[in-house]
């Protein structure tokens, strides 16, 4: 079993020029007692999804400043991997029906892979519930032992919890993304939000040419107010919401509506979605709903960058991260009040929250009336994202975790 | 210019965040939290979350205050929590009191609300602190410029504001350095009266390198012509 290769590494010190110097000497100050500690972060996918995006970038920072650091891959069969999905849809809630059979395969690709990979780091990171029964692996010693749970636990299904549950609490501490995501647990729990990288190609500064050409490529007229959804069209995205609440802004404002998200090919529900979306917006020239490539950045980021303003309006969301994205573009957010949407939109402060379609119409009606009101929530969105949703703070809160844990400051 | 004996020394601060077992889902349980919850608790919905939303200048002070605002739909009570200055209190203990009044006054005087459904749960969350010497130091006023422009929101956050705690002084590191150390009040008085409300922490830094910069200038040699010694 051989670490995870890395590509496209970004020198810390590209990031001085975004989050200044003097947080990058922070880093350097907290990592220093931490100089060629072993730290060992593992999950269930080198690519795609928010996990192995963000632990792309942040394991090679961590060796940048110093940590032994590597990333390992757990590695599974379609058996378990269709376990784990079922499994993961139902500690978010939904419906399950136990099986005897899927806790044995987890179990059996847990025990595999523990004869395959060396856990050995003086600090083990487990991402999420597919590897979380590597605990059984700790020993008693020096090891510190994290599990970072990326989902929403508030409502799970029970037996998948009760079957969890006891390996999770054996580790030394739990992460949750956001506080009502996480359950009483009688090991310490700690507050780590998601982070977007603002050098990737999502995020990253755009020539303006480069907009233009995506606004003509997609026919969208950059001289009119630009409302913007960037989500995979599916109903908990609410995309229908959406356009009902378009259609309530265009009796007062003469405005243009873009729906883009990732391809449905792949996914029949997706697929189901889009076209009850297309059924929705037939005959409005003025709505386009973009099925984009799977992986698009630039063109998520030349979007965001468009648009006037950038809508959020799931019934249920995980933590939401593509708010985050927007408001880094210092963009005006609208929101709805779900999962970790609010940590990002502070009613009033950086974004307006709504609860229903009428809501989310009178606050974008009300950001299009003053748009100076939406330039200072865009400006403060983008210094609240600064300050608490970056790569560089998420690595900031790893280094602080783990120097706490060296100091015996916590178990 | 004066060269202090104790130099001042620049440390560098980081918070975990520990997510507590309490939370409030009306004003009568939040006041249940406020007296029950850890002091790590109190100091991270007021002085820390102050420091992580220094951006914002108009209309926010802590997290209850905005808990009180945009969940519970309690104006008035937001702005009498918002109205604490964390600035008057060098305990905690004092602060909790505070807001548990406020909190009580106002579920006393409208007994209504008090137990009306917020929109969303307030979570008590906690600080941890690890604390770390920066590899600066001071010893004149020059140097002080010099390490102050380098350090951290964070960093500059725990000299400025939340160290009234640990001196247990209605001031900050800097100016009981200043006042103390190199013997100038007068600065460390003008240090401290910057609002950390109405300014960002750049803002608040760029004041303070400003008034440093100003003092500087008293205590160098003046570059009027004089005239010049006779050879």
């Amino acid at each position: 079993m051989s670490p995870v290769q890395l590509a496209n590494r970004i020198p810390l010190s590209d990031y001085a020029k975004v989050i200044g110097e003097g947080e990058i000497e922070e880093l350097r100050t907290l990592a220093k007692p931490l100089a060629g500690r072993g730290v060992e972060m593992v999950n269930s996918t080198a690519v795609g999804g928010g996990v192995a995006e963000m632990l792309n970038r942040l394991v090679p920072l961590g060796g940048e400043l110093g940590l032994n650091i590597r990333w390992e891959v757990m590695t599974g069969g379609d058996d378990f991997f269709e376990v784990t999905k079922a499994f993961h849809n139902a500690l978010h809630g939904e419906p399950y029906h136990p099986d005897p059979g899927h806790f044995d395969v987890y179990r059996a690709y847990n025990e595999q892979n523990l004869k395959r990979i060396p856990l050995d780091a003086e600090f083990i990171v487990i991402h999420d519930p597919q590897p979380a029964g590597f605990i059984q692996a700790k020993k008693n010693g020096k090891s510190h032992w994290i599990w970072r749970c990326h989902i929403d636990l508030s409502h799970p299904n029970r037996a998948v919890w009760d079957f969890l549950e006891p390996y999770v609490s054996k580790y030394d501490g739990a992460i949750f993304s956001s506080p009502e995501f996480a359950r009483q647990l009688h090991i310490p729990q700690y507050l780590f939000h998601p982070a977007i990288d603002p050098l990737s190609e999502k995020n990253r500064e755009l020539d303006q040419e480069f907009v233009m050409e995506v606004l003509a490529r997609y026919s969208i007229d950059p001289l009119r107010p630009i409302l913007t959804q960037i989500s995979r069209f599916d109903r908990l995205k609410d995309p229908v919401g959406v356009i009902r609440a378009y259609r309530i802004v265009r009796r007062y404002f003469d405005c243009q509506l873009v729906l883009a998200g990732g391809s449905a090919s792949d996914d029949p529900e997706g697929a189901e979605v889009l076209r009850e979306v297309k059924g929705v917006a037939e005959g409005d020239p003025d709505i386009k709903v973009l099925e984009l490539p799977a992986w698009a950045p630039l063109e998520v980021n030349a979007l965001q960058r468009a648009s006037t303003i950038v809508i959020q309006k799931s019934l249920r969301e995980g933590f939401g991260l593509t708010v985050s994205e927007a408001l880094w573009k210092k963009k005006p957010v609208v929101a709805s009040a779900v999962g970790g949407i609010p940590n990002q939109v502070i009613h009033k402060h950086t974004g307006l929250l709504a609860h229903s379609v009428e809501g989310t119409a009178y606050q974008i009606r009300f950001l299009l009336s003053h748009p100076e009101i939406a330039t200072r929530l865009g400006e403060q969105g983008h210094e609240h994202v600064k300050e608490n949703f970056l790569i560089t703070q998420n690595l900031k809160r790893y280094l602080t975790l783990f120097v706490m844990l060296d100091q015996g400051k916590i178990n | 210019m004066n060269i202090a004996d104790t130099p001042f020394e620049f440390f560098t601060v980081a918070h975990l965040t520990r997510i507590g077992n309490l939370s409030a889902g009306t004003l009568a349980e939040l006041l249940t939290g406020l007296e029950q919850c850890s002091d790590a608790s109190i100091f991270h919905h007021t002085f820390q979350t102050l420091s992580s939303h220094h951006y914002l200048t108009e209309g926010f002070s802590n997290d209850f205050a905005q808990w009180a605002l945009a969940d519970a739909n309690r104006d008035a009570l937001a702005e009498q929590l918002a109205a604490l200055d964390i600035r008057d209190y060098t305990s905690i203990a004092a602060l909790r009191a505070d807001l548990c009044q406020v909190v009580r006054d106002y579920t006393e005087q409208h007994p209504e609300f008090a137990h009306q459904q917020a929109l969303e749960r307030f979570y008590f969350c906690e600080s941890l602190e690890v604390t770390l010497p920066f590899g600066l130091t001071a010893r004149t006023l020059e140097e002080f410029h010099a390490g102050v422009k380098h350090l951290s929101h964070a960093a500059f956050y725990f000299h400025f504001i939340s160290s009234r705690l640990r001196l247990q002084l209605r001031t900050n590191d800097f100016s009981h350095w200043l006042a103390n150390s190199l013997g100038l009040k007068t600065l460390a008085e003008n240090i401290d009266r910057i609002d950390i409300y109405t300014n960002t922490l750049d803002s608040a830094r760029a004041k303070l390198l400003r008034l440093v910069e100003r003092e500087r200038r008293k205590h160098e040699p003046s570059t009027v012509s004089q005239p010049h010694p006779a050879v």
